[in-house]
């Protein structure tokens, strides 16, 4: 139901501990990219049904942010990791 | 049949057995005029415009549900046009005023109730923001007044005026905002385009939009394929989902707001009062019962059904402004989802494919606007051209930079 998120850093934690900050899926492009691909990416959302990225805030733990992957329809946690590590992993692919 | 206390003696003295059904059933035709895919408020509320204010009568609406199975049932039936912003006030004062005219122009008692509302202050700066929002309002000809702490309390006695950290210093009031039941919207506007010959269709998902050369030339349906010469977009909660249909790109993010009512309860809360030390607004419908409700539930969701810590806040919220609630036993909560658009303000709008009109992002704040949504959608759809009062609410004022963020809040859906 999404009421407790396991942080990867500060184990099993109640939701109200963290801060959503929203689509982990839109990718933000590079400073001198043209106008139209930062306006997709501050203001368009896929916003689909089911399996989604969210990015969330650890605010009251280690204030970490965490890209947390969710079911949007259901609310079941599928997995949390730290963002940093996601884009590090994503780099050596 | 036309509704007056004549029918009703009437129909009485016959034993009630002689009333019709509000609306047809009618079996989908091959080809529509118009199409609006919503049969909620403001689909209804379009198709009700578009026969009765333009003339236009070939027109489906088509509901995956039953009529006003959606966010018209489910809201805390608020109207106001308590609204700072160029963009926004003009339109919503248009709402306000169709809504003083609406029992008597639609034949149907939708319990229109201007009790007053209520926007308590907290602090000096928010007494600021609400003078200005006051002035703003007031410049745009809309009824607003600043109360202080005792003219609140002979209001209200019963709110928490000596809170330790959220004391009340005064409230925005405007006279005219208030309530209305808001399952008869839904009907009366159906009824209206009903009698009208728009045709009414439930149960009838759209699961496909068919293009030819660019235009729209139908829907596929749960209940075969429908053509149309235009296609009008009310489906908002699953604005994303029908708008892929037509690989529309949106700024629209889903999230679920929760509603309650309590036990009903003698008269105590006589206006709509907001909370501006929190988000929690509650007002007593006719039944007795108290209807709340707070923020959304922060994380995108489809669900028509909310998180428990959500319910707990807003449990808390209440409380804290009414300490008295806590002796009151919540009845029934529930979800619904909304349209959170990336500022906070809808889209009424023609779309990059000429034939299909869009009409969504109301985010929490859709109810009020029901009848002035309806008007300018029709508008659009009947004349291919904007209302006047409607003309801030653009697709692309995002790209063109002329967002209408009411809250000040930056391109983030879960914060308006």
């Amino acid at each position: 139901m999404a009421s407790l998120i396991t942080c990867p850093h500060c184990g099993t934690r109640p939701k109200e501990e963290f801060s959503i900050r929203g689509a982990a899926a839109p990718k933000r492009p590079s400073p001198t990219a043209k106008d139209e691909a930062w306006h997709r990416y501050v203001y368009v959302r896929d916003n689909p049904k089911g399996r989604i990225l969210e990015y969330w805030h650890h605010v009251a733990g280690c204030r970490r942010f965490l890209v947390v992957e969710r079911d949007n329809l259901t609310h079941e946690v599928f997995g949390v990791t730290d963002a940093a590590e996601l884009e590090r992993a994503g780099a050596d692919e | 049949m036309r509704y007056s206390a004549y029918s009703i003696f009437k129909q009485a003295l016959s034993g009630n057995r002689m009333w019709k059904p509000a609306w047809r059933e009618p079996q989908p035709k091959p080809h529509y005029d118009v199409i609006i895919v919503g049969g909620g408020g403001h689909g209804l509320a379009t198709a009700y415009y578009l026969a009765k204010e333009f003339g236009i009568t070939n027109v489906a609406v088509l509901e995956k549900g039953y009529l006003g199975s959606g966010n018209v049932g489910r809201n805390t039936t608020i109207i106001r046009s308590n609204y700072l912003l160029e963009g926004n006030n003009p339109f919503y004062e248009f709402s306000l005023k169709l809504w003083e005219g609406l029992e008597r122009d639609f034949n149907y008692n939708a319990m229109v109730s201007q009790r007053g509302m209520l926007n308590l202050f907290h602090s000096d700066g928010q007494r600021d923001a609400y003078a200005r929002k006051g002035n703003g309002m007031r410049l745009h000809g809309v009824d607003a007044e600043l109360l202080d702490r005792e003219q609140v309390r002979r209001k209200a006695p019963y709110l928490n005026f000596d809170h330790a950290r959220f004391p009340i210093m005064g409230a925005l009031y405007q006279k005219r905002a208030g309530t209305v039941r808001h399952d008869a919207v839904a009907w009366g506007y159906g009824r209206g385009a009903d009698a009208r010959g728009v045709d009414l269709i439930q149960h009838c998902e759209v699961t496909g939009i068919r293009r030819e050369n660019g235009l729209v030339v139908g829907v596929e349906t749960t209940r075969g394929f429908i053509g149309c010469n235009k296609l009008a977009l009310a489906a908002a909660g699953n604005t994303s989902t029908v708008g892929r249909m037509a690989d529309l790109e949106l700024p629209i993010e889903s999230h679920v707001l929760q509603a309650f009512v309590s036990e009903g309860l003698k008269p105590v809360v006589d206006h709509v009062i907001t909370y501006g030390a929190g988000h929690f607004y509650i007002s007593q419908s006719d039944k007795g019962g108290l209807v709340f409700g707070a923020e959304i539930d922060f994380y995108s969701s489809y669900a028509q059904r909310g998180n428990l810590a959500t319910v707990e806040h807003t449990m808390e919220e209440g409380v804290s402004l009414i300490p008295g609630l806590s002796r009151a036993k919540v009845l029934r909560s529930w979800g619904g989802v909304m349209d959170m658009s990336m500022d906070g303000s809808p889209i009424i709008d023609r779309t990059p494919i000429d034939n299909l009109y869009l009409n969504c992002g109301w985010c929490y704040g859709g109810f009020k606007a029901t009848p002035a949504s309806g008007f300018c959608f029709a508008h659009l759809i009947a004349k291919n051209e904007t209302h006047h009062v409607s003309r801030f609410m653009r697709l692309d004022r995002f790209e063109r930079g002329y967002t209408i963020d009411e809250a000040g809040r930056g391109p983030q859906p879960n914060l308006h």
